[in-house]
Order: C-alpha cells, then sequence, then structure tokens
C-alpha cells in the first residue's frame, strides 16, 4: 500500500522517523556504542532549529571521523584535534551560519588541547560537542586523557598508574575558568531520561549559537563496549559505576542563568576591577 | 591604479593579496614575516575582513583549511620553523582539494636557526610540504615588485587549480624596500565560484563534503591519478621563468630570489670583462622551468643559493649530465658579494678556455 493512500484513509501521523539531517546510510560504530545515539540527537536539533541548509559540521579523527556521511548538511573532515581551528576558519568566513564540531576525548582533550581551549577563549560562537569514553576506540583501546586512574587499556596494560601518566583531564571543569565560554555542560545517554536530558542540552548549545550568545560545548559521557570489553549493559554500569562519579553530570557554566545575555556580558562584569580590561582606563 | 609606491617587500605581499580579494588571514608571530601580518591586522578589520592572530601555526594553516572549506580566498604566512608546523595542515589541503596562499618569508636553519635570510626551504616547498603523494605551486619573488604579482597571481592559481599554493620569499626581500605598482584590485564579482564549498547546501543541492580521507584503496589511488593529472596541467600551463643574456652565454648562472639578485649583477660585471655569461632564473620553483635550461646551450652551469646547494639537484635532473653544474653558495644569513660569484664565473669561464 502507498504510503499517501494510507495517510488518506487513516490521516495516520508519524510521531517517530529518521531526522532529515541524518542521511539514510548504515554507521560504522558498534553495537551498543553511543556515538549513534549522540549523532542522531545532533540531528533531531539541527531539524527543530530548521538549520540544516546553512549548518557546516566537521568531524573529526577517531571512529566518528566518518560522520561526514551520516550528516546530511555540509560536512568538512579536520584533521586530529584540529576541528576547533576549522571550525573557527568556516564561522569566520560564514559568520551567519551554524557551524559546530563533533569530537572525541583523545581528539578535543589531548592532540588538540590548544585548539579546544584557544577556540573557547577566543569565544567562538560555534557548538562543540565533546564524546568522552575515556578510551580511543578507532585504534584499538588506548589510554585517553580521560582514562580513570587504574583503567586498563591496550598502552596502560597495568592499569593507569598516576606516577607515570599522571591525570585525567576534565574537560567542562577546565573550560569553565575561560570568559569566551557561554554554556557547558555534562550529560549521558544511559537510558531514556539520560538521552531526554542530552537532547536538551544539545539543543541549548545550538540555540545559544542561532542567538549568538557563545561558545558552547556538550560533553556526553559515553561507552565503548568493544574496547572496554564490555556487554552494552555491562559497558553503561561500569559507566555509572566509574565515571559519573569522576565526571559529574551537571552545568558548569551558563551565562544566561547567571543573568547575562552573552557570553561578552558576563566576562565584562567579572572585569570591572580592571580599568583595562573593563575599558576605563585610556589606550 | 598605476601609482608607483615604496613599499616593504612584506608588505607588498599583504596589499596584493587584499586586491586579489582576499579578506581573511590567520597567522602566528614569527620574524622576519612580521610585517606582512602586521599590515593586515591594520587593514582587515577596517575592511569587513578577519585578521586572526592563531594560538599556533598549527591552529592558523586548520584555520585556513576552514575558510577555504568555507570558499572564501584566504591566506596564511609564516617563516620557515613555522612552516614545518603547517605542513600537516598543507597536506590535508592537498588532499582535499583546497585552494589558499601560504606564505613563507624564510629565515635560516635547521632548528631555530636563524632570524636572517635564507633560501634553506627549497627542498621543503618543492618536496615535501607534508606526507603523502602531492606537489603544490611554489612561486620564487625576486622583487618587491614580484613579491605583489606573484601573490595575485597565486589566489588565481589556487583557486583555478584546487590547490594550495606557497610564495617562498626570504628574510631579504620581506625587509627591503622597492617601488611597486600593485595590481587593481579583483572585482569581487569576477572571483570565480566554488560549487564544491561547503557553504550550506541551503535545501538546494546534496551536502558537499570536504574530506582527504579514503578508506578504500582503490579510491585513494584513483584520487591521487586525478591530482596528479591535474599536476600535468599546472606543469604544461604555469611554468615561469625570466632568462637574461643568456642567448649567446657561455657560463650560466643558475639562481632565484634574492640569491637572484646577486646573480645578476654578477652577470653584468662578468660582461664587462668580456665573459659570455647569463642568467636563469626561475620564477616557479615547481613546476621547475627545466625545458628552458635545457634549451639555454650553456657549456657549463654555475647554481647560486642562499643554502648548502639544494635547487642544483633540480638543475643537474633538468642537464641530466649533459652540462657540468657547479654550486656557490653560503647559509645562515650570511649573503654572497657579487664579487665572490663574479670568481666563481671566472674561475668556470677559464676552464672552459682550458
Amino acid at each position: 500500500m502507498a504510503a499517501d493512500e494510507q495517510m488518506s484513509r487513516t490521516e495516520e501521523k508519524a510521531v517517530f522517523q529518521r531526522p532529515h539531517a541524518l542521511l539514510p546510510v548504515v554507521t560504522n560504530y558498534c553495537p551498543g556504542c553511543t556515538h549513534g545515539i549522540v549523532e542522531r540527537l545532533v540531528a533531531e536539533v539541527i531539524d527543530e532549529l530548521d538549520v540544516e541548509g546553512r549548518t557546516i559540521g566537521i568531524a573529526p579523527v577517531g571512529c566518528a571521523v566518518t560522520s561526514y556521511d551520516f550528516f546530511g548538511c555540509d560536512m568538512i573532515e579536520a584533521a586530529h584535534g584540529r576541528a576547533p581551528a576549522v571550525a573557527t576558519g568556516v564561522k569566520r568566513s560564514l559568520p551567519d551560519h551554524v557551524v559546530f564540531a563533533y569530537q572525541g576525548d583523545g581528539d578535543l582533550a589531548s592532540i588538540g588541547m590548544a585548539e579546544t581551549v584557544h577556540a573557547a577563549t577566543r569565544g567562538e560562537n560555534i557548538t562543540i560537542i565533546f564524546i568522552n569514553n575515556a578510551i580511543y576506540g578507532m585504534t584499538g583501546g588506548q589510554m585517553a586523557p580521560t582514562s580513570l586512574p587504574n583503567q586498563v587499556t591496550q598502552t596502560s596494560p597495568y592499569g593507569r598508574d598516576l606516577d607515570t601518566a599522571g591525570y585525567p583531564i576534565r574537560v567542562c571543569e577546565l573550560l569553565s575558568t575561560l570568559d569566551g565560554v557561554a554554556y557547558l555542560e555534562r550529560v549521558c545517554v544511559d537510558g531514556p531520561k539520560a538521552v531526554r536530558a542530552a537532547k536538551k542540552a544539545i539543543k541549548r548549545a545550538f540555540q545559544n549559537q542561532v542567538d549568538g550568545v557563545g561558545y558552547s560545548l556538550v560533553e556526553v559521557v559515553s561507552t565503548c563496549p568493544t574496547n572496554w570489553k564490555m556487554t552494552p549493559q555491562e559497558a553503561f554500569a561500569w559507566m555509572r559505576e566509574n565515571m559519573l562519579p569522576y565526571y559529574p553530570l551537571g552545568v558548569y557554566r551558563d551565562v544566561q542563568a547567571d543573568g547575562f545575555a552573552n557570553a561578552a556580558e558576563a566576562a565584562f562584569a567579572r572585569a570591572q576591577d580592571c580599568p583595562m580590561a573593563s575599558g576605563k582606563a585610556g589606550r | 591604479m598605476t601609482e608607483k609606491v615604496l613599499m616593504k617587500g612584506n608588505e607588498a605581499i599583504a596589499e596584493a593579496a587584499l586586491r586579489a580579494g582576499c579578506r581573511h588571514f590567520f597567522g602566528y608571530p614569527i620574524t622576519p614575516q612580521t610585517e606582512l601580518a602586521a599590515y593586515m591586522a591594520r587593514k582587515l578589520p577596517k575592511m569587513g575582513g578577519t585578521y586572526l592572530q592563531a594560538e599556533s601555526e598549527i591552529a592558523a594553516i586548520n584555520m585556513l583549511y576552514g575558510a577555504s572549506a568555507a570558499g572564501v580566498r584566504a591566506m596564511t604566512s609564516s617563516s620557515s620553523p613555522g612552516i614545518s608546523l603547517k605542513t600537516e595542515g598543507i597536506s590535508y589541503m592537498a588532499g582535499a582539494d583546497l585552494p589558499g596562499v601560504i606564505v613563507n618569508v624564510q629565515r635560516g636553519g635547521p632548528g631555530l636557526g636563524s632570524i636572517q635570510p635564507s633560501q634553506s626551504d627549497y627542498f621543503q616547498a618543492t618536496r615535501a610540504m607534508g606526507h603523502g603523494d602531492f606537489y603544490l605551486p611554489v612561486y620564487a619573488p625576486s622583487t618587491v615588485q614580484e613579491m605583489a604579482d606573484l601573490t595575485y597571481v597565486a589566489f588565481d592559481v589556487a583557486d583555478g587549480y584546487r590547490t594550495p599554493v606557497v610564495i617562498l620569499a626570504d628574510g631579504m626581500l620581506g625587509q627591503m624596500m622597492e617601488p611597486v605598482v600593485m595590481p587593481d584590485a579583483a572585482d569581487p564579482a569576477s572571483l570565480p565560484a566554488k560549487p564544491w564549498a561547503a557553504s550550506g547546501h541551503a535545501g538546494a543541492r546534496p551536502h558537499n563534503v570536504i574530506n582527504s580521507l579514503h578508506l578504500d584503496s582503490e579510491k585513494l589511488y584513483q584520487d591521487n591519478v586525478r591530482r596528479f593529472q591535474t599536476y600535468e596541467r599546472i606543469k604544461r600551463d604555469e611554468v615561469r621563468v625570466e632568462t637574461y643574456r643568456i642567448e649567446d652565454a657561455d657560463v650560466v648562472v643558475a639562481a632565484f630570489g634574492a640569491a637572484a639578485r646577486i646573480a645578476r649583477s654578477a652577470v653584468n660585471a662578468a660582461r664587462e670583462e668580456g665573459i659570455r655569461a647569463g642568467l636563469f632564473r626561475p620564477i616557479t620553483l615547481w613546476p621547475y622551468p627545466a625545458r628552458a635550461l635545457q634549451e639555454c646551450r650553456a657549456r657549463a652551469v654555475l647554481t647560486v643559493e642562499l643554502n648548502m646547494g639544494q635547487m642544483v639537484e633540480d638543475v643537474r635532473l633538468a642537464l641530466e649530465g649533459a652540462t657540468p653544474v657547479s654550486f656557490f653558495g653560503k647559509c645562515g644569513g650570511i649573503i654572497p658579494t657579487p664579487d665572490e660569484v663574479l670568481d666563481q664565473i671566472r674561475g668556470i669561464a677559464e676552464g672552459l678556455g682550458e
């Protein structure tokens, strides 16, 4: 039966379908991987804000490298860690467009940390979706900048040794000190309630850009059943038990909740005691 | 505008880029390209453009990658150590077929080297601007006028062939002042359309993807084959060279950029002594003007460079052993004098006479 025929007879309404901004292709993600959930949420948000035609996404190096084939908006594949710099180049060229980067923990917090911090402190009006699953997935499970102390990986086979490998980086906490940042939230996607909260955060991060509020990043505490060598259920249990205490969920910066229109206003208020920064001093 | 103005080489590059329609510049401070970035920082904000001081040369080249992917004319500039940092991004630009102009105002190396003029990045520019199988057009200006003219050309070549392009200058050309006539400003409406750009599909076409990854071996192979077909077109149509007093020359001095200025003086001095000397000056270092060199019919070639001998390899490759080739050069910021080059020419001429 043709779809339109069915519609005319029963007036059925679609209540769940593939987001337009997600192309009808098969992804390369492993069973139980959370990338698929998060990418779908990003696509739903692009649909709901009706910005696909003026959105440019930046794909990382890592498991999400081929996400340029999954998203329906124009896409750019960046070198490892350089997505925030690439996003900056795009946004400065097309300031009225929506620019987002989708990055994993090795990409964003290790090789690309300089690009991450400086795009944030410049207050680039872009959106970053940060997948933190505490491991390098694509290359087969090496220690990541966010791997937990004592976590066993291919390159920390006796567990992450703090004497030799140091401590993990808490990205939202680190970026929360920067004046250029408008919005930071850490979420997870381990169940329907969490997925709804994650979508709300991702939508805020995109809406902020549309409204010119400023740099917004959503960190998604994620799982990697394949490289954690667990079933998807075990992976979520391990994430809840070990990652969430180390990477607590919540909002780490929200200049609008603090009563400011955007990151610049919040930064200005913070700089009031400095004659130079507040513009009270002559140049 | 045909008014002659006195400008520094670095500023001439910047002004010519603006006239070519470049409105986005991404850089990181380094000597001796400083005046170029400073000129952009002064001019671009007043023109509705972007001057952005990046956190590193790595970030700067990736901002160029993003701006170019978005479809605008953009550039970055640096000097030798900074160019090394950019090579990752340049390789990605080549792999993604992105246009863009990269200026290298060379200084001495290796390592931190010096801040004095040098031509020691010839190998890097012509052979290895990053990993992978690729080349890019390399222009070697020899005057402040050429700093302007070749920068202007570089934007057209970059867009026309969808390739990054290098301006290989040096600290001497960057810092010196000469009269220059600027090219007329390009009409923004006349700049080439970029239907391939990731600039938002507006619901009017399938999504564009800017990418250098091809996990399928056959696809990557074909992608490289296609790019090398473009290189053949560049070799056919974009070679530039200047020859001077070369028709009857027994001794031809091959030199580019700043070294060619010294070589020209030495050639003139040799002619005054009755030695039939000439100058062969490649303006494109890749593609190399090999055929023009073969057609010189010199009895001997002297290559003069501000390095330990790099372009001399291309001279020998072009001549395939048919003509004796010698090298004279200094590095580390020491500039050979015309008299020193003249001594070399004399020695070669005496050898030919015996």
